[in-house]
């Protein structure tokens, strides 16, 4: 999925260290293809044990919308499983801010057409406040310029990302094709080791 | 010419390098790939999209371990969507031809317990699967870590990922433990030091009289709870204790290759002068029996201390949330808390020493009236084996229940889960909210100290109840 402008509105979560099992538990990672899990994203929050939605989770105040997540630090810690990426791109989230992310989490986003965004402790504060005294708040992302712009702030930054995924996010590549292009230099790798005994 | 001087993480990622670019990722080269249920069925669509087959099948083997039952593993599995994913698995193993070691096969069991068993994690390799324990490979200095699906479809295809190669950080720890005291203690305690996010951006390499001192058992531990300070992976370097335990293993090489092999592991260790990105000492005298209190593996304390009034980083927000989950007070001391059940198992500490651990403590004792306590070994082949060595008499006979190989109650994607509200003390590694089970509460510690709580019914310091000849075979 290509990427390059989002102009929306955000959903505070400023919970720190969220990690990968509260985002989708081990007991919806059932599915064998990629769709659906956005059923489940953040399940045990949403959702009272007998189904019920619990009032004082954010995806349920209706005030609250968006495409954006604004979340406290250390994001999408603990398992690997990308089918995390998955549930947040599935319930229609294309950005994650926060001011620290998980590597794995980070790259799984990046692989899946969401983008991670890492700001500054006090900027994410900033941001939140903004979003908690007006929901209407639009939050501006430029993935070309690599800006993040909250015009009702009167606030423009810059974020930083590999150039590398900035090329694919845009284009709507991935690894794959890239490395599968590269048939013949690991071949030939695969000739010149000495330590490949154990293979 | 003056040969710079490298640390093992560099050796062997640059000995990986099939490309390098200038602000651009490292084509990197994998040596061994496993697969399990659970993140591998997306990956195998990607290749049947793409029209590949697996580009070097015989390097990546499967394992179930996720879904399946601990019990009555010869009937099928009862819940539907788990059967589903562990048959989808056989389909594409026969599909794609790859080896697997599914249930009911005598090599079956967690993928980070049977891989290093089987010979199959190798010094100096590159090791990756879906999951991200894989840093418990590490342990045999090896570069390995855990990496999601969409690579794990690039693995499949072309023994590939790109990657940037992260920054390094060394671990001392030196000293000799005190009594009672194990390998779990020391991750724990290094991991409530340094927070869950200490480690993020780093690949680790543990080092140091404590970590030269450990059995491989010790080391996997160590290096299994990398991720949970938020490390790529983590690693150790190689030495006799290393090659003692892989010599005769099923998949180690063999006669001349072996003793090539030997020689070229050898050479994998940092040089003298080799620089870190971030280097920390620990004292291993210093480090007490460790358990956990709130809901990720960073808020942990010794077992004698109180739950502390404040977090030490992060919000009051989010560390009484936390508690309130617990149903903790802070201040509190942790001893004496009453528990529910005790799970032994997970690709921490499931593996036959731990087991032997556990039974030389419980032999001959009772565990508690109100408290279920379950073990459940690493693979088949340490559930053999604990049975040859008659550890299961002593476990039947303390009233534990033996179960069959699995991930089991570690992320309760199966049948066992702890319930609602309950205490559980576990051996696994992760503690968050719900990990065991919708509502369950974990206190995450060593086999020793969950064996102690199993007989006591409580949290308990193991140091008290130890005899002479127990502090000799604590892991
Ligand atoms: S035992 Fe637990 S941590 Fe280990 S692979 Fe299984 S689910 Fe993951």
């Amino acid at each position: 999925m290509k990427f390059t402008k989002i102009n929306s509105t955000a959903i505070p979560l400023p919970i720190e260290n969220i990690d990968t099992d509260q985002i989708i538990p081990a007991r919806f990672l059932k599915a064998t293809t990629r769709e659906g899990f956005g059923e489940n994203l953040f399940r045990d929050w949403r959702y009272e044990k007998n189904g019920d939605t619990r009032a004082d989770f954010v995806l349920n105040d209706a005030r609250y919308s968006g495409k954006i997540i604004v979340a406290g630090k250390n994001f999408g810690c603990g398992s690997s499983r990308e089918h995390a990426a998955w549930a947040i791109a599935d319930y229609g989230f294309r950005v994650v801010i926060s001011s620290f992310f998980a590597d794995i989490f980070k790259g799984n986003a990046l692989n899946n057409g969401i983008l991670p965004i890492q700001v500054e402790e006090d900027i994410l504060q900033t941001i939140l406040q903004q979003i908690y005294q007006n929901p209407e708040t639009k939050i501006q992302v430029d993935l070309e310029k690599q800006t993040v712009e909250v015009p009702d702030l009167n606030f423009n930054i810059t974020f930083d990302i590999d150039a590398y995924k900035k090329t694919c996010l845009l284009n709507g590549y991935d690894d794959f094709d890239y490395i599968l292009n590269q048939k013949e230099a690991i071949e030939q790798f695969e000739q010149n080791r000495v330590d490949a005994f154990f293979l | 010419m003056i040969k710079k001087a490298r640390t093992l993480f560099d050796k062997i990622w640059e000995a990986h390098v099939v490309e390098r670019k200038e602000n651009f990722p490292d084509l990197i080269y994998i040596d061994r790939h496993f697969i399990h249920e659970v993140t591998s069925p997306q990956a195998f669509d990607t290749l049947r999209q793409k029209n590949l087959p697996v580009a070097r099948p015989k390097q990546t083997v499967a394992t179930a371990d996720h879904n399946v039952p601990t019990k009555n593993q010869h009937l099928p599995i009862k819940e539907t969507l788990s059967k589903f994913q562990v048959d989808t698995l056989i389909q594409n193993c026969r599909d794609f031809e790859l080896e697997l070691f599914g249930l009911g096969h005598e090599k079956q069991g967690i993928v980070h317990v049977i891989g290093p068993e089987l010979g199959l994690t190798l010094p100096g390799m590159t090791i990756v699967c879906g999951d991200s324990h894989t840093s418990t490979h590490g342990a045999f200095g090896s570069v390995a870590f855990g990496i999601g699906t969409s690579q794990v479809g690039q693995v499949l295809g072309t023994q590939c990922l790109l990657l940037h190669k992260p920054k390094t950080m060394r671990i001392e720890i030196n000293g000799k433990l005190r009594r009672g005291v194990s390998a779990k203690d020391i991750i724990l305690y290094i991991i409530s030091q340094i927070s869950t996010s200490g480690g993020t951006g780093y690949f680790v390499e543990y080092a140091g009289t404590a970590i030269e001192a450990l059995s491989m058992e010790g080391r996997m531990t160590i290096c299994n709870m990398s991720i949970e300070m938020g490390a790529r992976g983590g690693l150790i370097a190689p030495d006799q204790t290393t090659f003692d335990y892989l010599k005769g293993k099923e998949y180690a090489p063999k006669d001349e290759a072996w003793n090539k092999a030997v020689n070229y592991w050898g050479t994998l260790h940092t040089d003298e002068g080799a620089t870190y990105d971030k280097v920390l000492y620990f004292d291993a005298t210093k480090i007490p029996p460790m358990i956990t209190y709130g809901t990720n593996p960073g808020m942990g304390v010794g077992i004698a201390d109180t739950i502390p009034l404040d977090s030490f980083e992060g919000s009051l927000d989010d560390y009484n949330k936390a508690l309130w989950y617990m149903d903790l007070t802070a201040g509190e001391p942790i001893q004496g808390k009453k528990i529910d059940y005790v799970f032994i198992g997970s690709c921490t500490n499931a593996r036959i020493e731990d087991l032997r651990t556990v039974a030389n403590f419980v032999k001959g004792k009772q565990k508690a009236k109100d408290v279920e306590v379950w073990i459940v070994p690493g693979s088949k082949s340490v559930e053999v084996q604990a049975k040859q060595e008659g550890l299961d008499q002593i476990f039947i006979d303390a009233g534990f229940e033996l179960r069959q190989a699995g991930c089991s109650a570690c992320l309760a994607m199966n049948e066992d889960k702890i319930p609602a509200g309950k205490y559980c003390v576990s051996t696994s590694n992760r503690n968050f909210e719900g990990r065991q089970g919708p509502g369950s509460r974990t206190f995450l510690a060593s086999p020793l100290t969950a064996a102690a709580a199993a007989i006591t019914g409580k949290v308990a310091d193991v140091r008290t109840m130890l005899q002479e000849e127990t502090d000799l075979l604590t892991v």
